[in-house]
């Protein structure tokens, strides 16, 4: 035994090769998000706290129409809310791999060049089926209903997961450009909290004044939560399901292939 | 045909925005040698590293490691190297066993290969008992140690690493000499970059010593020493005490007039036959009863070449910690 001994090389190139690449970093990240304090608390506490939180705080005085019960319409909202949160912690996480170096020993392996963020992303969508489900549970404790069927309330779920890789890859992407842990988790809180709040996360926007009303329209968080809200709600669902995936599509064609390309040029320094 | 040498790099430069990193630097190492990078900080050592890593883009010149050029080549020269870089690159929520093997299963190892291959450099690198552990909880010297290892899962040909021993214990780092020493013995090639003398001294078959980007002096450490000239005898007077006298008893003895360093109170005198010139140095001494507080022969070590060749000494950038 010695520390040149040879070692058995598998192929490093092609398909197969690229699944591996991202089966081990996806391992990685799962292991970190069971043990690292403050994901347990973002894929747990965090959610059910959102849930309970805007329920009995804000459910006696908002009364959104077409709805019985508060949750029904704020939990499609809150899900958006954790994902959009959750991966804001993968800013954090590709900026630290940045600092400590990390990834100048993952671009100096053969691996696959889009493999590190892929995996990571990969692992947020795991937490994610998670967090909907604990999500969905607590909120079904209190009064949360799906009322449009087993096969629309899959398709939200299906929606929601992603809307959070379209978020993980849009802030891997601003972790990769910050380069810095503390700036990628502020900045991540400044891109968040405006864009649900100017959105019809928690009420209908057309109770905000006219201007902010325009741009709470096209506002993606407005469009995957009205998509969700349809899911979950019943009604005319083709239009708003249609503008998401658009959305979700058009947001993805544009952090994927730059994440990536960023990825390759940066290097720790 | 004569196999490629393991790292050939011709005028290679680089800058960051205007600061040149590189100015036109020309490394040469055989198959199985050990090269020393020697500098200060800001040499331009790490900026070496990365470009033959394939981290970054020279902005000029040509590198070829194993015969590959880095840039158009990087895929397969990533399939040759391992690298240690400046700082401890190890994920500190994952256990040293969970990182050894997923950097394993990422250089091509399969599963079983990663696990055994995991297990020895554990034991070889005297991390067994904490292997079970997140890495976390390791000292220093042991992440040190678990990131030297992971460069090593894939028994690359060629092995880079950035100051190795920063942060180290005595005992590490010569348990670290020892595992280079074996690792070079078995053919691997390796470039080190590292601040302290005394390693380069130990490891290297190769010294280049960078300044600001250039190479200012290569060759074995026996080569670059006598560049400074032979031995020489050092002696101290007491504290308070006017070392010119001192001095001035010393002339003619040999081949060069003595130089003094008041502050230091220390008198240096280049000689050629050391024992000889000792007695004679004794018996002038007490000829004049000068006080002298001691009186040692000194070997001319890294750092008079690199006072010598720079006008200043490699020890005032001594390293202030493990990052930059």
């Amino acid at each position: 035994m010695s520390v040149a001994e040879s070692a058995a090389l598998g192929r490093t190139s092609g398909a197969s090769w690229l699944l591996a690449n991202i089966a081990t970093v996806t391992g990685r990240n799962l292991r970190r998000l069971v043990r690292v304090p403050t994901l347990i608390a973002f894929a747990t506490v965090q959610p059910i706290l959102f849930v309970l939180l805007f329920t009995y705080a804000w459910g006696g005085a908002v009364r959104p129409p077409g709805v019985d019960t508060y949750i029904d319409y704020a939990l499609p909202g809150i899900w958006v809310l954790s994902i959009a949160f959750g991966a804001s912690q993968t800013g954090v996480a590709i900026a630290d791999d940045l600092a400590t170096g990390m990834i100048d020993r993952f671009r100096a392996l053969p691996m696959a060049r889009s493999a590190v963020l892929a995996g990571r992303t990969a692992a947020d969508a795991v937490r994610n089926v998670f967090v909907l489900a604990l999500m969905t549970a607590v909120g079904y404790a209190i009064g949360f209903r799906f009322h449009a069927g087993p096969a629309a309330a899959m398709a939200a779920v299906t929606l929601a997961l992603g809307v959070g890789l379209a978020f993980s890859w849009t802030f891997a992407l601003l972790g990769l450009l910050v380069r810095d842990p503390e700036s990628a988790g502020i900045g991540g809180l400044l891109a968040v909290i405006p864009l649900i709040f100017t959105s019809s996360t928690f009420v209908p926007v057309v109770t905000f004044p006219g201007w902010l009303q325009a741009f709470a329209t096209v506002n993606p968080i407005t469009v995957a939560v009205d998509a969700l809200r349809a899911l979950c709600l019943g009604g005319s669902t083709a239009t708003h399901v249609w503008r998401a995936v658009a959305w979700l599509i058009g947001l993805l064609a544009v952090t994927v292939p730059v994440a990536i390309w960023r990825y390759r040029g940066t290097t720790a320094s | 045909m004569t196999s490629p040498p393991a790292i050939e790099t011709r005028g290679l430069v680089k800058r960051f925005g205007d600061v040149p990193a590189l100015a036109g630097v020309d490394l040469d190492l055989p198959v199985g040698g050990v090269l020393g990078l020697l500098g200060p900080n800001g040499a331009g050592k790490t900026t070496v590293v990365r470009i033959l890593t394939t981290l970054l883009r020279p902005d000029g010149g040509t590198a070829r490691v194993m015969g590959l050029d880095v840039v158009r080549q990087a895929g397969a020269v990533r399939r040759l190297v391992g690298l240690s870089g400046q700082y401890a690159a190890v994920d500190g929520y994952l256990t040293g066993r969970e990182n050894l093997r997923m950097i394993g299963r990422l250089a091509g190892l399969t599963r079983s290969a990663a696990r055994v291959r995991a297990h020895q450099l554990l034991e070889l690198f005297d991390l067994t008992a904490a292997g079970r552990r997140t890495a976390r909880t390791y000292s220093g010297g042991m992440r040190r140690r678990l990131d030297v290892a992971a460069s090593l899962v894939a028994a690359p040909a060629m092995v880079f690493l950035d100051e190795p021993t920063t942060g180290l214990d005595p005992r590490g780092r010569r348990n670290l000499w020892r595992l280079l020493g074996e690792l070079t013995d078995r053919g691997t090639s390796v470039l080190l970059t590292t601040q302290y003398l005394e390693e380069a001294d130990r490891l290297a078959d190769t010294i280049v010593v960078l300044d600001q980007g250039r190479v200012i002096a290569a060759g074995t450490s026996a080569e670059l020493k006598t560049r400074v000239g032979g031995d020489r005898l050092e002696l101290l007077v007491p504290p308070g005490t006017d070392p010119r006298p001192v001095a001035a008893a010393m002339h003619g003895l040999g081949p060069a007039p003595p130089t003094v360093d008041l502050e230091a109170g220390r008198v240096l005198l280049p000689i050629t036959d050391g024992p000889a010139v000792l007695a004679q140095v004794a018996a002038r001494l007490a000829e004049h009863r000068l006080p002298v507080a001691d009186l040692a022969l000194r070997r001319p070590s890294l750092d008079d070449v690199f006072l010598t060749l720079t006008g200043q000494s490699i020890q005032a950038d001594e390293p202030t910690g493990a990052r930059r």
